[in-house]
């Protein structure tokens, strides 16, 4: 055999956007009960492009756009499922999930478990989410602990391009239905939590360098992005880039670990650093209450209780609905990462 | 493909829409059919739902061909009135054209123009009350300009600037103004058609005399909400007037994606029981005739009806969006239906009761007067440059009072403003 370019080490620098792009050209490529279907997603390539091109060069069938119904969106993805398809429906912005809920609450998720495996739903609805673009409140929401709290669901959200493509691509593989939601505010380049400063390109990030061809990143399985001992942060999404930003410029030893998966969760690598370090820090964009934050809060003083020299300190939006133009006051930047870090150092 | 195990059945085919024409070819509307005007004559107005199904499939329409106003439909407006619905739509033009060039030179995040759509909130809003209540979509931002409600406040919303009575939270063109009649804008579609219902039901149950009316785009009538709305309605026979402004576009999807390839959308009304009313949406006339006859309908007891406007958005979905990428040039310059400020103009001077200079003359005061407008606002600031409401409105209106965790979450604000802006920073 002579040697091929396209070797399974082959790389491309992709920015988000482009890496999702080919999780699901590739998924369309290999396996063809994979349809991908959404509001704008079809001729135009969605209103992000995260669809670009695929319609011409699957199909029409494969990849197509749908009437403007959140819940026939999902409602199909479930009829879909039932008949052996493994739909990948794109909600266009995670503020426009809630007219499809009941579908995701009361059948996605539990449809397996009420027809005790006769019936299943492969299904892995795509979502960006999360603001830092003055989209107001209803294009900036962090909805992910409401699908934690179903049982049924799993929840992934990645923070580079290499993750969004193996993460994507296993949610697609996976046997259950899968929530994916894509940080917007980082498709195009990392954010260091720092608005005013210029927009750093994926280009730059190792995270951006993407095999071209298959592969996965199993769910339920977290990243230690910086290994450090004095204290732990975890973070998801964009605030993993905003959290080694703060880390960096404050010049503290924290190991900072990425869920991805928030269910299920690698409690394991939890566990595991904040014995070790003894501080737990977790940062997310979403609200606080019942945040997911209070989730981690729980299960780390259950487990580590005995290790922690501080109480599990959040960072957080604040409890209300995402503002337009104080949307920077609001965004739990350096500042709020900065105070918390000094006050779980100090305990 | 999966392989057929019954070789002698008819092999299933899923049916994806698709639109005549996409980008690189030419517009063609030769599909469209323009009925004469009077077609179907005007109804009385409480005339059941089940004898008046054609009307959902016909086309509504008072300006000839020669801009003449003919037929039964003909609302018989003065002179004064039709200047008076051709000055607001021209302001709303100019209005909509200001503000996009606003965004586009970094004044705000977003804007959305009503291009080619004006006489569907301008002319429908004069054939209402001015106490009735409409519940709009985000591209009604005529019926403000028809209530006169003050441009500059339309502006301050835009700018989420100190004089923002939204207080810099919204979205631009999100805009409230109860007393003006004007629901307070979602973005998630649809949702105002049950509450519009609700209004409607509550005005009846307290024997008031007000209506509700409603807006939404034909691509929304997909959602749930459109038609939990049209079942209330029906029910309880509800005062109050859905309208669908199908401008044939939703973002990037044409009208075939919520139905239109197999019905009209006004016929969504007849499987309600509902009246339905199909109307050229770019004939101010027509656009007023069917709403005076759906709202004097509604006002009589006589119910609710469902209106869909056929015009065409002629612009971009808003500033966020490109739509060379999904359909053909020129489209608006083809639209059978024209261009609902030039027909209005043409009708008016047909009639000899106005002409080209008093246009432009007219024109150029509306500039002048958004201007004018427009610098008043951009003194309380533009977004992004520091004359953002006070901080802690952040967290006022979450609750009527504030619960001791945004209390908290308040102070904890001011004390990272202050490590930002140095100890003396007040939140004001
Ligand atoms: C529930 C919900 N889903 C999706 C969106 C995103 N979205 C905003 S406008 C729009 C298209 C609406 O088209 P149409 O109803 O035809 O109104 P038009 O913009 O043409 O006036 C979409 C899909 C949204 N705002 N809300």
């Amino acid at each position: 055999m002579m040697a091929d370019t396209q070797t399974k080490e082959a790389t491309k620098n992709m920015n988000m956007i482009e890496a999702i792009n080919s999780a699901l050209d590739i998924m369309l490529e290999r396996d063809q009960s994979t349809v991908i279907l959404g509001e704008d997603v079809g001729y135009f390539g969605g209103v992000f492009r995260a669809t670009a091109g695929l319609q011409e060069k699957h199909g029409k069938t494969r990849v197509f756009d749908t009437p403007i119904s959140e819940c026939g969106i999902i409602g199909v993805g479930v009829g879909m499922s039932a008949y052996g398809l493994r739909p990948v429906p794109e909600i266009q912005f995670a503020d426009y999930i809630y007219p499809g809920l009941d579908q995701l609450v009361s059948e996605a998720a539990r449809i397996r478990y009420r027809s005790a495996g006769d019936y299943i739903c492969p299904m892995t609805v795509r979502s960006p989410f999360g603001g830092g673009i003055f989209g107001g409140q209803t294009h900036s929401q962090s909805p992910e602990s409401m699908f934690t709290h179903i049982c049924g669901i799993k929840t992934v959200i990645p923070s580079t391009p290499y993750d969004a493509k193996g993460l994507l691509i296993a949610s697609i593989e996976d046997n259950d239905p899968v929530v994916f939601f894509e940080p917007k505010r980082i498709y195009n380049g990392p954010f260091s939590g720092y608005y005013d400063r210029p927009v750093e390109p994926w280009s730059k990030h190792d995270g951006s360098d993407v095999p071209e061809e298959y592969y996965r990143i199993d769910l339920g399985k977290a990243n230690v992005v910086r290994e450090g001992e004095a204290l732990t942060i975890l973070a998801y999404g964009t605030m993993v880039h905003v959290a080694k930003a703060v880390v960096a410029e404050v010049g503290i030893d924290a190991e900072i670990i990425d869920l991805r998966t928030l269910l299920p969760l690698d409690i394991d690598t939890i566990e595991e650093s904040v014995k070790k370090t003894g501080r737990c820090m977790v940062i997310h964009e979403a609200t606080r209450t019942s945040g997911f934050g209070a989730e981690i809060a729980a299960l780390v003083q259950e487990r580590c209780f005995y290790h922690l020299e501080a109480p599990v300190e959040r960072v957080t939006g604040f409890d209300t609905p995402y503002p337009h133009s104080l949307e920077w006051a609001y965004f739990p930047g350096p500042i709020r990462i900065g105070m918390a870090l000094k006050k779980i150092m100090e305990q | 493909m999966a392989k057929p195990d019954k070789p002698n059945m008819p092999v299933l085919k899923l049916h994806i829409p698709e639109p005549a024409v996409r980008p690189g070819d030419e517009a063609d509307f030769s599909n469209i059919v323009v009925p004469d005007v009077d077609q179907i004559a005007r109804p009385d107005e409480a005339t059941k739902p089940e004898d008046l199904r054609e009307l959902a499939f016909g086309l509504v329409r008072v300006l000839d061909d020669d801009g003449k106003a003919t037929g039964s439909w003909n609302p018989g407006l003065t002179p004064d009135q039709l200047r008076e619905m051709l000055r607001h739509m021209m302001m709303l033009r100019a209005f909509d054209d200001r503000m996009f060039r606003a965004q586009r030179q970094g004044k705000t995040s977003f804007y959305m123009k009503s291009t080619g759509e004006e006489a569907t909130s301008v002319a429908t809003t004069m054939a209402l009350s001015r106490d009735d209540m409409c519940f709009p979509s985000y591209r009604q931002q005529g019926i403000l300009v028809t209530r006169g409600y003050p441009l500059v406040e339309m502006m301050n919303q835009i700018y989420s600037n100190r004089g923002d009575h939204l207080l810099g939270r919204q979205l631009p063109i999100m805009y409230s103004a109860p007393d003006y009649g004007f629901f307070s804008i979602s973005g998630n579609l649809t949702t105002q058609y049950p509450q519009a219902v609700g209004w409607a039901m509550a005005s009846a149950s307290k024997g008031d005399s007000r209506i509700a009316a409603v807006w939404c785009g034909e691509g929304s009538t997909a959602e749930g909400d459109f038609h939990s709305a049209m079942t209330f309605a029906a029910v309880y026979n509800a005062p109050v007037i859905m309208q669908v402004v199908n401008n044939q576009w939703a973002i990037s999807s044409f009208s075939g994606f919520a139905g239109g390839e197999r019905t009209t959308f006004a016929a969504r009304a007849v499987g309600y029981g509902v009246a339905g009313l199909r109307v050229d949406g770019n004939d101010p006339l027509a656009v007023y005739a069917a709403m005076r006859w759906a709202a004097d309908r509604a006002r009589t007891n006589n119910g609710p009806t469902l209106i869909e406007y056929f015009t065409y958005r002629a612009e971009g979905h808003s500033t966020s969006d490109d739509p060379e990428a999904y359909r053909a040039a020129e489209e608006y310059a083809k639209w059978p239906m024209g261009d609902p400020v030039e027909r209005l103009k043409a009708h008016l001077i047909g009639l000899g009761e106005w002409d080209d200079e008093r246009h432009i003359a007219q024109a150029e005061e509306l500039l002048a007067q958004v201007k004018a407008e427009q610098k008043k606002a951009e003194e309380k600031g533009v977004l992004g440059h520091g004359l953002h409401q006070p901080f802690e409105t952040m967290f006022t209106d979450v609750f009527e009072d504030l619960p001791w965790h945004l209390k908290e979450q308040s102070e904890q604000m001011v004390t990272e403003q202050r490590s930002k802006f140095g100890p003396d920073w007040e939140p004001k």
